[in-house]
């Protein structure tokens, strides 16, 4: 199955209506593995029990960033190739990259109180993180402010191509600037800095996590395709009679 | 003439000619500048220090103006579509409009900030650092204008939207013109360093706002 025959719509919801069941129980039983793992695991000696926020933290901003790199991806397919469904992933995919975005930014902050002292400091990873969330909001609403789809696609495209350049400054804030935040323990040259005990659990939750985006943005999606076919079939009526 | 520097011209004569230009936008910035005090009270050693952050967001706001009568007024009466006709090609039009746009807006910008920075209690060294952070940032705020006015050069009521798309990409030339700005007159970290990256900023959104920009028209408008 290559991407050129997704370039059908009709087969896409063919698919969906196929593996949306299965995706959604593997979601279930992924969160059920990773949740009993995430509460089984050790307290941290510094931070105690408030370490286990990390466990929604982390696979949040991983799939905040991550959502925005398929957008990117998606941008692609629509300018370069005109592929005809790239545009409608991109637009379902918009706003649950907004919403686990704004899950980090909450968490972050929840988890900062206790451990920093201050709900919200302006240091490089917290601010580019932010700008990512505002550049998800403008996406949603250029794609609300153009009428027809596939105009908006291209100039959505456009955009999404330009932000990408904020998501190497989100990986490399904290390593560029003297920031607050964690500097990089699990993606790093050298391999990961954290105890098994809390790394395992940690990568299972990343894995439900990215579960629950693909059952979704697949759900998006159908959504797209038949709020679409709905418009058109609207404007066929309008303009029979 | 050629046809590039004929279009320079035509937008250099129509922003200063037709109201909504250069005036208004010092105007406007005056009055932004002036709202501060009025609303943090005339702590004079308060404005100084955060004088130049008020500048700089002054100048980024009074530069998001005029960034809908970029491209739109020719999208509407027609001259659009003989430019993407001729034989220029489309990346240097719009970066020649843009410099255009940056001649007539953004340079009288950093002309009045001195003047302006003497109603915020900056010092001499302040206000010069300001200025140049200005002189070398406010290219990066057009060029990354231009690409937030060609993605919504077809839209009617787009004024607000331009605002919301350009915002988070110019946040960085913010962040470092007032680092710059603030280096010169507090003095541990030093002025270079972020001067710059100011600088290549700018340069990078020189180069990158009209390709940005052109895929953008020729995208939007077929």
């Amino acid at each position: 199955m290559t991407l050129i025959n997704l370039a059908n719509p009709s087969r896409v919801l063919r698919l969906s209506t196929l593996s949306l069941p299965w995706l959604t129980a593997a979601t279930f039983l992924a969160f059920a593995v990773a949740g009993v793992q995430a509460w089984l695991a050790p307290d941290d000696y510094q931070q105690g029990a408030t370490v286990k926020i990390m466990f929604i933290h982390v696979p949040a901003a991983w799939l905040g960033v991550f959502c925005w790199v398929l957008m990117s991806v998606a941008a692609l397919g629509t300018l370069v190739w005109r592929h005809p469904v790239a545009d409608v992933a991109a637009k379902a995919a918009a706003p649950i990259g907004a919403a686990f975005t704004l899950m980090c930014l909450v968490t972050g902050a929840l988890w900062g109180r206790p451990m920093w002292g201050a709900y919200w400091v302006w240091d490089a990873r917290l601010t580019s993180v932010l700008v990512l969330f505002l550049m998800y909001l403008a996406v949603i609403a250029l794609w609300r402010t153009i009428e027809d789809p596939t105009r908006a696609a291209r100039a959505v495209a456009v955009f999404t191509l330009v932000g990408a350049l904020n998501i190497p400054i989100i990986k490399f804030s904290v390593d560029w600037w003297n920031t607050l935040h964690q500097g990089a323990s699990v993606l790093r040259l050298g391999g990961s800095s954290i105890h098994q005990s809390i790394l395992v659990p940690l990568l299972a939750m990343v894995v439900a996590f990215t579960l629950l985006f693909l059952t979704l943005h697949l759900a998006a999606m159908r959504n797209e395709i038949l709020r679409r076919r709905l418009r058109t079939m609207l404007m066929m009526q309008a303009a029979a009679t | 003439m050629t046809p590039l520097a004929a279009l320079l011209l035509r937008d250099t004569r129509l922003a200063l000619r037709i109201g909504g230009g250069a005036f208004i936008g010092v105007l406007f910035f005056l009055m932004l500048v002036m709202l501060v005090p009025f609303a943090i009270g005339p702590d004079l050693a308060l404005l100084a220090r955060i004088g130049p952050a008020i500048l700089w967001l002054g100048a980024l706001l009074a530069s998001l103006l005029g960034l809908d009568r970029l491209l739109a007024t020719d999208h509407e009466d027609g001259s659009f579509d003989l430019i993407l006709m001729a034989r220029t090609p489309l990346e240097l039009a719009v970066a020649a409009k843009a410099l255009a746009h940056w001649v007539t807006i953004g340079l009288p910008l950093v002309i009045a900030a001195p003047l302006l920075g003497i109603l915020l209690n900056l010092g001499p060294r302040a206000i010069g650092s300001v200025a140049l952070t200005l002189l070398a940032g406010t290219p990066a705020l057009t060029y990354i204008g231009l690409i937030g006015a060609a993605l919504t050069v077809a839209l009617r009521r787009g004024g607000l939207l331009i605002a919301v798309l350009v915002l988070p990409l110019n946040i960085p030339v913010l962040i470092f013109g007032v680092t710059a700005s603030n280096a010169a007159m507090t003095g541990p970290v030093p002025f270079g360093a972020p001067f710059g990256i100011l600088c290549a900023l700018s340069l990078m959104s020189i180069v990158l706002g009209p390709f940005a920009a052109a895929i953008a028209l020729r995208q939007g408008l077929d």
